[in-house]
């Protein structure tokens, strides 16, 4: 079959809603497309357990400690199914993840900032998980059967974090004025941040024309933070916590929250590697590599030497 | 002493105990060495903390002070923890790690079976549930000791140096918690230097299999967490763990 022929059968299946599977034909493009965005979806996960993982050993009480550790266990074990998913499109776990040591693959930005209260643990399950369960959740949509899988059952887990981290956020806010204080400091600090992490505006955002042809994304970058913005704001203002935008203000007509300008500015210099933890973060991930290495190698060579055991008992 | 204060310090030393393990492996996550075994980690130090809810929240009605699993976590300093001496040390290098987890999880074995036939219920129960997670904690860190011990030559040398850092803090697990003998001639507890001879069977077999070295069991240990004299090491980690909530007195979280 011609190339051509291929490609227009391809995008009908796709128009019509079918999901593509691994072993289906599929364009290099959309193979490419796809294995950088699960992949980076991948690393997020993964990177997204440092600024977490910081706050552990001082979370407050013991039911937040517990609670927290079973959300970074739950975020290790999304890295994993999304690492199985990448895999599906014929590269391996170890190339995605040295792509990224590397530097020359991304993972969401918004990592790059760090946790510096235990506040920021709420921030982050409220609005960090809040933007990607939205943004997930429109992926489910998407054609690739084995990442649009992933997603729903991602889905579910993150909105159990996100619910924990606006509690946490909550409590605090009707806490002592201490404790209010760390929360809208910790809201100043994640709001922007949190409304750039799906992405630049449409207008820029160099792959968007080709993953929404494909259905990779259903939806646009400028839809999704729209529908984060209008859902967040007013929970902040349940809590008694104020967004800091002093423009941000309530469209009748349109029904939809309009915010000032957004830094994206700041949102490139981070994405570039300029942000106050990217070398942080990824030392973090080559040092816990290097470490698993020797580990790895033992386990290797010990199951070799139960093998040759295994067969002289047979013999 | 009477019974109840004797098994107050007992049900205390088991808790700290557990809530320093579940501290010091809490510190693996997301630092893991591979991301099977950052999850199996971070599972391990989920159980050891939810040991040590059930086990300090008991020790709170016990005490009958009105104390909660976070006042007697959060608001007690070093020396008045009573955690073994062996779970406060540091986690070192992961081999290091395991085997300071197979020596306390082979104690641990021993203990949750022997008080899975306490009198007392409430022990009883913690035992029963805790035992089932022992169990697996112990297959997972003896197969690290025998999957090092008898890996590389690498990871050969770095579990033997882990094993050597963490030896004399052995048996301090088997020190009689204050008041020790008081629920021993009442039946409630096995004395616990009576666990000993089957924790050290255990290691000894792992530890040849493993092609390792067996380590001295008589030779001299440290002591003194029964009387709050602890490493240097437990200040630190109080410090930081109870940084936040002593920061904010009487707050909610």
């Amino acid at each position: 079959m011609e190339e051509q022929e291929k490609l227009a059968r391809f995008q009908e299946r796709i128009d019509s809603g079918q999901k593509i599977e691994p072993k289906d034909w599929m364009p290099e493009r959309y193979r490419k497309q796809l294995t950088r965005m699960i992949s980076q979806h991948a690393h997020s996960e993964i990177v997204g357990m440092l600024p977490e993982g910081n706050w552990i050993t001082r979370a407050p009480s013991l039911r937040r400690k517990v609670a927290l550790l079973a959300k970074v266990q739950d975020e290790a074990g999304h890295g994993l199914y999304l690492y199985s998913a990448v895999e599906t499109l014929g590269v391996t776990r170890e190339d995605v993840i040295n792509e990224y040591l590397e530097g020359r693959a991304k993972y969401s930005s918004i990592f790059n900032y760090p946790t510096l209260t235990w506040a920021d643990i709420g921030a982050i399950g409220w609005l960090v998980d809040g933007a990607a369960i939205i943004n997930q959740t429109m992926l489910a949509r998407g054609s690739y059967g084995p990442y649009s899988r992933a997603m729903v059952r991602i889905c579910k887990e993150e909105s159990f974090h996100n619910r924990q981290g606006y509690e946490i956020i909550y409590t605090l806010a009707q806490g002592t004025p201490e404790q209010k204080q760390m929360a809208q400091d910790a809201l100043n600090r994640w709001w922007q941040p949190a409304i750039q992490m799906v992405g630049p505006p449409d207008d820029n955002s160099p792959n968007s024309a080709e993953t929404m042809r494909w259905q990779i994304k259903v939806e646009s970058n400028d839809v999704i933070r729209q529908r984060f913005i209008d859902r967040t704001v007013p929970q902040a203002h349940a809590a008694g916590l104020t967004i800091p935008d002093d423009q941000l203000k309530f469209n009748e007509e349109t029904g939809h929250w309009e915010t000032g300008p957004i830094d994206w500015d700041e949102f490139w210099r981070v994405v570039k590697g300029n942000g106050p933890c990217n070398r942080q973060r990824i030392q973090d991930r080559i040092n816990a590599e290097r470490e698993g290495q020797w580990v790895l190698d033992a386990a290797a060579a010990y199951a070799k030497k139960q093998g040759k055991k295994q067969l002289t008992l047979t013999e | 002493m009477t019974s109840k204060e004797a098994l107050y310090h007992y049900v205390l030393k088991m808790g700290d105990s557990s809530l320093i393990m579940g501290h010091r492996l809490s510190e693996w996550t997301a630092h893991g060495p591979v991301l099977e075994h950052d999850i199996a980690l971070t599972n391990i130090a989920l159980d050891y903390i939810g040991q040590a809810r059930m086990l300090l929240t008991y020790a709170g009605e016990l005490e009958g002070k009105g104390r909660s699993e976070d006042d007697l976590a959060y608001w007690r300093d070093a020396a008045q923890y009573r955690n073994s001496l062996l779970c406060e040390l540091p986690n070192g290098d992961f081999g290091q790690t395991v085997v300071k987890m197979f020596l306390f999880d082979a104690f641990q074995v021993e203990l949750h079976e022997a008080l899975s036939q306490s009198p007392d219920e409430q022990l009883k129960a913690i035992a029963i549930k805790s035992l089932k997670e022992s169990k697996y904690h112990l297959r997972y860190s003896r197969d690290w000791v025998l999957r090092l011990g008898d890996g590389t030559e690498e990871s050969k040398i770095r579990i033997a140096n882990g094993l050597e850092a963490v030896w004399m803090y052995f048996g301090d697990l088997f020190a009689p918690s204050e008041g020790e003998s008081v629920l021993v001639s009442d039946g409630i507890v096995p004395e616990t230097a009576s666990l000993r001879k089957r924790v050290e069977e255990t290691l000894r077999k792992t530890f040849e299999e493993a092609t390792m070295a067996v380590p001295d069991f008589d030779a001299v240990m440290q002591e003194g967490s029964q009387r709050g004299i602890h490493t240097e090491y437990l200040s630190y980690i109080l410090s930081e763990m109870q940084s936040v909530t002593r920061m904010h007195p009487g707050a909610t979280w």
